[in-house]
């Protein structure tokens, strides 16, 4: 049994100031190795709650998340994170920050280094491994915090908004960097965005996610990734399906944001 | 009062002279130098060096004016120093007669032998008296007289002015008051300067500084006062931040352990620590382990407080990012909250010794048999104030040191502090 499955998973809390949240509802899901999945939604669709919960960080109030055959009770190496920004660790080096996750297993340093310095290449932080992490752009930061997270060779990775603090230009680089990754080391992805493009470009599979309750509420299977492996980004923005998939997707979101909007209006 | 108007003065003038000869000390043509934008933009405010310099320059110019101090060229006009005389009429059984006081205004410190004196012609006799500057005297003018106050004569004029018991007649460098009872008393010139013993030049100092480094003071040497004063501030910071730093950990940590210690440290946080000074030293007496303890006291909370609040300022993705990663609990402990709360352990630590050090010195105040705070104590109590001031000075310059050390080791040790 391998790959990831997200059994029927449903999250409920209680405020301090009385009554209760339902984040998320009877989420299901399963993700074959290597397949590279992002998550769209408008905000409070609890798309961040699903990733905290595969990870781990939470437990969910009803269902299971089972990885290879074992369920999820923690967080484990097996699930690598990404996260926004701000999750390096700034009194390390670049090296020694990509370096964390094989110096906790105990690894020797002579493997540890190779395995750095291969990531360091890839990921094109080649010339800055001796690098304070204050002193890089922060694209070079989420460049750091890619390999980081691939060093220690994880089954799933976990994406949370990973380049949404990058400008266009920066952003539009490391989208290809993620699909070259995805494509050399074939590692099972959750990918979530706020970019409608973004989900498009990556996402094998896209999943839109509808807010109160969070819960699926289309998913799509897109070629738009395969095709971003070996062209250019903004060639793959030239196919015929894609304008047409984005102005549903958009206007599909668009709709559920007039619905929430409409809903607290009456409510007030 | 003068002296304020004297320093806006100084504070204004330079200010204006600075700007018309141009500013050499400070002119830069890095980046901040060309905004435009300065009045409201904090960091575009930097220190005006050349005025760093004035202010130091004019905090000694007025200090030796008005010391009398040989290293300052002006001064403020000095009591009078020499001899001075005026004449007083007595009148007795209705005859006059004017008799001349010859004073001799000497430094305090020699007093010089009353010289000799023909006493003159007539019932009222020349006087001549000593009189300290700054001081003043009573002059019993009568005293030598052939009509004194026991035959009735009385004081009538000062230097032909009439005068009266309570009165008081301006003359040649002083003023002459007359007692209820008739004395005169003779208040030479003061002038503007300060005497020694409330302000003593800053040469005085300087070579008292000489002095009590060579020969000590108070059974020890001044070596050994401030040494044992910085000892005592060392031993009781660094127990308390053995204690403090792991406490804060455990708060920041455990729910028991918040729970447990937090109406302790919020109890205690607000307790000055110059207020448990006599509680120390009812349970520990006025020796070293007394100061310890207090000094103990003072860097507990300081240093539980840093800790707990580093503890709370790590990022909570950090620790996601770690635990994602495969750390386990002691390995995000020892590779990322550790380093993570290290800048506000070294904030707190540089307020613990700079309230460990006031601490000490105030403890020292108190009671203690040698400590930089003592040294002052006991020379003010036999009107030393140059070494009250040296001591001050010591003091200052001695907290000042030890926080840029502790700044030195902060940049060192946490170079990335205020730019994750």
């Amino acid at each position: 049994m391998t790959g990831l499955a997200i059994d029927d998973i449903s999250m409920r809390f209680e405020l301090p100031k009385g009554g209760s949240v339902q984040a998320l509802k009877n989420v299901s899901l399963d993700l074959k190795p290597g397949e590279l999945m992002s998550v769209l939604g408008p905000s409070g669709c609890g798309k961040t709650t699903l990733l905290n919960i595969v990870a781990g960080f939470l437990a969910p109030t009803e269902g299971k998340v089972v990885l290879n055959g074992e369920t999820v009770v923690g967080p484990a190496a097996e699930r690598g994170m990404v996260f926004q920004q701000g999750a390096l660790f700034e009194w390390m080096s670049v090296r020694d920050n990509v370096g964390f996750g094989p110096k906790m297993k105990g690894m020797a340093p002579g493997e540890k280094r190779e395995i750095v310095d291969h990531l360091l290449d890839v990921t094109g932080l080649g010339d800055f491994k001796e690098k304070a992490i204050y002193e890089l752009s922060g694209g070079m930061q989420q460049r750091v915090a890619l390999a980081r997270c691939l060093a220690n060779d994880p089954d799933v990775i976990l994406m949370d908004e990973p380049l949404g603090a990058l400008d266009a230009l920066t952003r539009e680089k490391m989208q290809g960097l993620v699909l070259k990754l995805w494509r050399e080391t074939g590692k099972t992805i959750i990918l979530i965005t706020h970019s409608v493009e973004e989900a498009l470009l990556l996402g094998e599979r896209l999943l839109v996610m509808a807010p109160r309750p969070g819960r699926i509420h289309k998913e799509y299977r897109l070629p738009f990734a395969d095709m971003g492996v070996n062209a250019d980004l903004r060639e793959v923005k030239k196919h015929e399906d894609y304008n047409p998939t984005r102005e549903e997707i958009l206007s599909m979101i668009w709709n559920m944001e007039e619905e929430i909007m409409g809903r607290s209006e009456t409510s007030a | 009062m003068t002296i304020l108007l004297i320093y806006i003065a100084l504070f204004v003038g330079s200010f204006f002279a600075v700007k018309a000869v141009g500013n050499f000390l400070t002119a830069k043509s890095d980046f901040t130098s060309l905004k435009t934008v300065t009045f409201g933009d904090e960091s575009a405010v930097r220190a005006n060096r050349a005025a760093s310099v004035m202010s130091i320059v004019a905090i000694f110019l007025i200090w030796g004016a008005f010391t009398g101090s040989s290293l300052v060229p002006i001064h403020a006009p000095g009591p009078f120093i020499g001899d001075t005389t005026f004449t007083y009429t007595a009148t007795a059984d209705g005859q006059s007669d004017e008799g001349t006081v010859r004073v001799i205004v000497h430094p305090v410190a020699d007093k010089p032998e009353a010289p000799e004196m023909a006493p003159g012609d007539g019932f009222a006799k020349d006087d001549i008296a000593l009189i300290g500057a700054w001081r003043s005297g009573l002059i019993r003018v009568d005293q030598n007289d052939e009509l004194g106050r026991d035959a009735g004569a009385v004081v009538t004029a000062v230097n032909g002015t009439a005068i009266e018991p309570d009165g008081r007649v301006q003359v040649d460098n002083g003023v002459v008051n007359m007692t209820r009872r008739g004395t005169l008393n003779f208040t030479p010139y003061r002038g503007w300067q300060m005497e020694p013993v409330w302000l003593p030049s800053p040469e005085t100092v300087f070579w008292r500084l000489v002095e009590l480094s060579r020969d000590g003071y108070q059974n020890f040497r001044l070596l050994e006062h401030l040494g044992w004063s910085l000892l005592r501030v060392v031993a009781g910071f660094i127990l308390g931040a053995l204690v403090g730093i792991p406490l804060g950990y455990a708060m920041g940590l455990s729910d028991w352990f918040r729970g447990w210690f937090d109406p302790i440290v919020e109890f205690m946080r607000p307790v000055p620590p110059l207020a448990l000074i006599p509680l120390v030293i009812i349970w520990a007496g006025i020796g070293e382990p007394g100061k310890i303890i207090l000094l103990f006291l003072a860097a507990l909370w300081i240093m539980t407080i840093a800790a707990r609040a580093g503890v709370s300022g790590v990022k909570i993705t950090k620790v996601h990012a770690a635990y994602s990663l495969g750390a386990s609990k002691w390995q995000v402990m020892r590779h990322v909250i550790i380093p993570n709360s290290l800048p506000e352990i070294f904030t707190g630590a540089r307020v613990a010794m700079g309230v460990c050090w006031g601490t000490v010195v105030a403890a020292e105040l108190v009671a203690a048999e040698k400590g930089a705070g003592m040294m002052i104590m006991v020379a003010s109590r036999f009107q030393l104030t140059d070494i009250v001031i040296t001591g001050i000075i010591l003091i200052g310059v001695i907290g000042y040191g030890i926080d840029i050390l502790m700044r030195q080791a902060e940049n060192f040790l946490v170079p990335w502090k205020g730019r994750a």
